[in-house]
């Protein structure tokens, strides 16, 4: 829908209608959903389970797909067709996975994304991650008791390019319009400084279940800006199971194990691992396939210093993001610890000495981040409560570059600039004639393409031809708010816009996500398109009276033949609404949407002039 | 640069004087009053068309106070409004008593680096953004005045220099960290 009435900034254009959104916090181990009922934030439980919902996902040998807890019983035992950590191969090929990891599935090295091998066939992480994402989804549902209009999906902040997109995709999969990807850290400010009315510098050390970030964030009148951001994406909770089970197996001399034992090792580790959070030494022991037993005691000194070098590497990160953010330790007024991984003692121990003062810890650490996100949600989607007259602004965590001469890296956007941001670089064509002209893009802050990941090919074509260095084509690169980035291109002395065809390196084409989204449909009954069918035509009829009010108001903005043009879709699509004719509905709305893409455009502008304007602004040239 | 489009130049963005010396913390208000106005999520009831403008605005708004809020986009801009090319990659002629000491404190960088010494490279860091600081309250002065935009663009240069110069001693500090 091309146009709606405006509203004033800030405000909702129906306020008394309740619209249903919720934060989901897509965990490496768990994951949740919360949303804002009556005011408050809450994270709404199972049917019988609790809270958090154990982010694996089991195939069935009889075609069902089973999530959570009863997936993970069978973790060990049906290792290969249940999958755990998906979220550590979001966007990831296979080369990016440490060798150990690259033998825990029937892995297939698909381009882009690796896929797993299971017996309900081969799946792309995202197609698992949206198994997990639909449960939560029906959650809400049936909780909130209707349809959601869209969910803030939580991110960490270090994930690139790739991993965001993938993150999307599996939203989409899972039949949820995503309002916003938001960065963990970030969510977890904002649960944070509302609740505390914060002002000052604050940082969010970020351990999860597979990612580590750190966000730098000033919190001042209502905005919270994050000021640098920096981690590992491939750091986590996970790892220092990792390091336990290793030193286990080597306890009993049982390197070679099958998948089924390793994946008990591992869940008795991390078992172990809670366990000596609150106490000083525990045994662990894992019963073998083979009949005999591996069984060792540890001690929490024991546990320390086979995980020394992990928690070290978390400091790393954190002197980077100060760094770049101009600021020194003291400069930090307090340090809020998120995810479960940072209950460990050690962790603690390290943040406090770094830090020089003991981190805040008030809010559950498993819950803050799913509930700045349902705080968000509920904002985006038009619920803004009184007190919520706040704003966010982040940062896109990695730099975004060209492929230039020599396999080297020009920057054109860098790492911890606030988004949305968009550059424009100019180009030129070396040959006579030219008329297409190719832009690899990268992302990372090495200055060889080789050693920063590859996010995209664009083609330009169409490109008027000209004598060589004689084109000038100007490429705008856009970063939304999600942190994902798109990309244009215009011939500037024609003005003739050059087409792009973009060649994703990693993800899922738009193909990929249509297709597995008709498959879903395939099943969709009668009912279902007879709701459908009338969904439409109450779009359509909204449609129809907000363009022509908004006819009514901004008719000047356009010339004769542009109202005329736009004059005639509406009454093609008035016309069409009584029929029931859905497909035909459909697209006459998709017509006039794109119809009326310039005039909504030009309206809007003309809407945020006159907000500049009622501020001080008064020579702003227009 | 991005500098004058359909969306106006960045000083009548933020409400401010087309000026060399800014406030900070004048700059910082207006800068969140405008992102309080134009945000997308301000607009985020409405249609993608319409979000869009909203965002182009946001660009448009963060890449301006990305530019005023330091010292060298800022002078740069200002030359820029000015129609002077400042010639950074061509025009390398600097005085030779600002050459002689720059060539000194980058041997104390080498050195220190190959000494592993993060103590120098503070204090090198330290005396460096000294330099910057003095420079940009002489840059002040040529554009705000003088109106000397010849000796602004000369001094442009050698403050560019200078943030070059502590930008590697980062990275050294970097390296030397992990």
């Amino acid at each position: 829908m091309a146009l709606l009435q405006i509203a004033e900034p800030g405000q909702s254009a129906a306020p008394h209608e309740h619209r249903l959104a919720v934060g989901i916090d897509l965990g490496t181990t768990h994951s949740l959903v919360a949303t804002v009922r009556h005011s408050l934030p809450e994270c709404l439980p199972g049917e019988q389970c609790g809270i958090l919902l154990p982010s694996i996902v089991r195939y069935l040998p009889d075609g069902s797909v089973a999530v959570g807890k009863e997936a993970a019983e069978h973790q060990a035992t049906d290792s290969q067709n249940t999958i755990v950590s998906v979220k550590r191969f979001m966007g990831r090929g296979l080369d990016d996975l440490e060798a150990g990891a690259r033998k825990q599935y029937d892995f297939v090295d698909a381009e882009g994304m690796v896929r797993i091998n299971t017996r309900a066939g081969v799946k792309s992480p995202v197609e698992v991650s949206a198994e997990i994402l639909k449960v939560l989804r029906q959650r809400a549902e049936s909780r909130l008791g209707g349809e959601l209009v869209g969910a803030v999906i939580t991110v960490p902040a270090y994930f690139d390019d790739a991993q965001r997109q993938a993150t999307k995709d599996a939203a989409r999969l899972a039949g949820l319009n995503v309002l916003r990807l938001l960065n963990e850290p970030t969510a977890a400010a904002i649960a944070y400084g509302l609740d505390n009315e914060t002002e000052g510098i604050y940082a969010v050390f970020d351990l999860g279940g597979g990612t580590f970030d750190f966000s730098v964030l000033k919190l001042s009148r209502g905005v919270f800006e994050v000021l640098a951001t920096s981690g590992d994406a491939a750091l986590g909770g996970d790892d220092f199971d990792q390091a336990l089970a290793t030193w286990l197996r080597a306890q009993g001399a049982a390197d070679e194990l099958s998948p089924e034992d390793a994946r008990a090792v591992l869940v008795e580790c991390r078992r172990v691992k809670e366990v000596l959070s609150r106490k000083d030494a525990e045994v662990a022991s894992v019963a073998l396939t083979n009949g005999s037993t591996l069984s060792a005691e540890v001690t929490r000194a024991q546990f320390e210093a086979l995980t020394a070098k992990l928690v070290a590497k978390t400091l790393t990160p954190v002197r980077k993001a100060l760094r770049d953010a101009n600021l020194s330790v003291e400069d930090v007024h307090g340090v809020v610890l998120v995810g479960g991984a940072t209950r460990m003692p050690q962790i603690r121990e390290a943040v406090a000495q770094h830090f020089g003062d003991e981190p805040l810890t008030d809010i559950d650490p498993d819950k803050v981040v799913a509930i700045g996100a349902a705080i968000q949600a509920n904002v985006l989607a038009g619920n803004r409560r009184e007190e919520d007259d706040w704003l966010l602004l982040d940062v896109i965590p990695l730099s975004l570059g060209i492929e230039t001469m020599g396999g080297l890296v020009e920057k054109i956007v860098t790492r911890n600039s606030t988004i949305p941001t968009a550059k424009a670089q100019e180009f030129t064509t070396y040959k006579d004639g030219q008329t297409a002209m190719a832009i690899h893009v990268v992302q990372g802050e090495r200055e060889l393409v080789r050693d920063c990941r590859s996010l995209g090919r664009f083609e330009l074509r169409g490109i008027p031809p000209m004598a060589a260095g004689a084109a000038r084509i100007r490429v705008t690169f856009q970063v939304d708010a999600d942190g994902l980035l798109s990309v244009a291109a215009r011939e500037l002395s024609s003005g003739v816009e050059a087409s792009i065809v973009v060649k994703p390196s990693y993800g899922l084409s738009d193909d990929e996500v249509a297709g597995m989204l008709r498959a879903g449909f395939e099943h969709a009954d009668e009912d279902m398109r007879l709701r459908a069918l009338r969904e439409q035509q109450v779009e359509a009829q909204r449609m129809v009276e907000s363009v022509q009010s908004a006819l009514d108001v901004d008719g000047d903005l356009l010339d004769a033949p542009e109202r005329a043009e736009i004059e005639a879709a509406l009454a093609a699509l008035s016309g069409l609404i009584a029929g029931n004719d859905g497909r035909a509905i459909k697209s006459a709305l998709e017509g006039i949407n794109k119809l009326t893409e310039t005039f909504a455009a030009r309206r809007m502008d003309k809407t945020i002039r006159a907000a500049l304007a009622g501020q001080k602004l008064s020579d702003l040239k227009v | 640069m991005n500098a004058s489009n359909a969306f106006g130049d960045y000083f009548a963005l933020f409400g401010l004087p087309r000026r060399f010396a800014v406030d900070p913390t004048v700059l910082e208000s207006a800068y969140l009053d405008v992102q309080a106005k134009i945000h997308p999520d301000r607009f985020s009831h409405m249609p993608e068309n319409e979000r869009r403008v909203a965002m182009q605005w946001a660009s448009h708004a963060n890449e301006g106070y990305r530019v005023l809020r330091r010292a060298v986009p800022r002078a740069r801009y200002l030359l820029h409004l000015a129609g002077i090319d400042p010639q950074i990659e061509s025009n390398t002629a600097m005085p030779a008593d600002f050459l002689m000491r720059q060539m000194l404190l980058r041997e104390a960088v080498e050195e220190a680096q190959d000494d592993a010494d993060v103590e120098a490279l503070d204090g090198l860091l330290r005396e460096l953004r000294r330099d910057a600081r003095a420079m940009e309250q002489q840059l002040a002065g040529d554009f705000d005045e003088h109106g000397d935009l010849i000796a602004a663009t000369a001094r442009v240069r050698q403050l560019m220099f200078l943030e070059r110069l502590q930008e590697d001693i980062g990275s050294a500090l970097e390296t030397l960290e992990n």
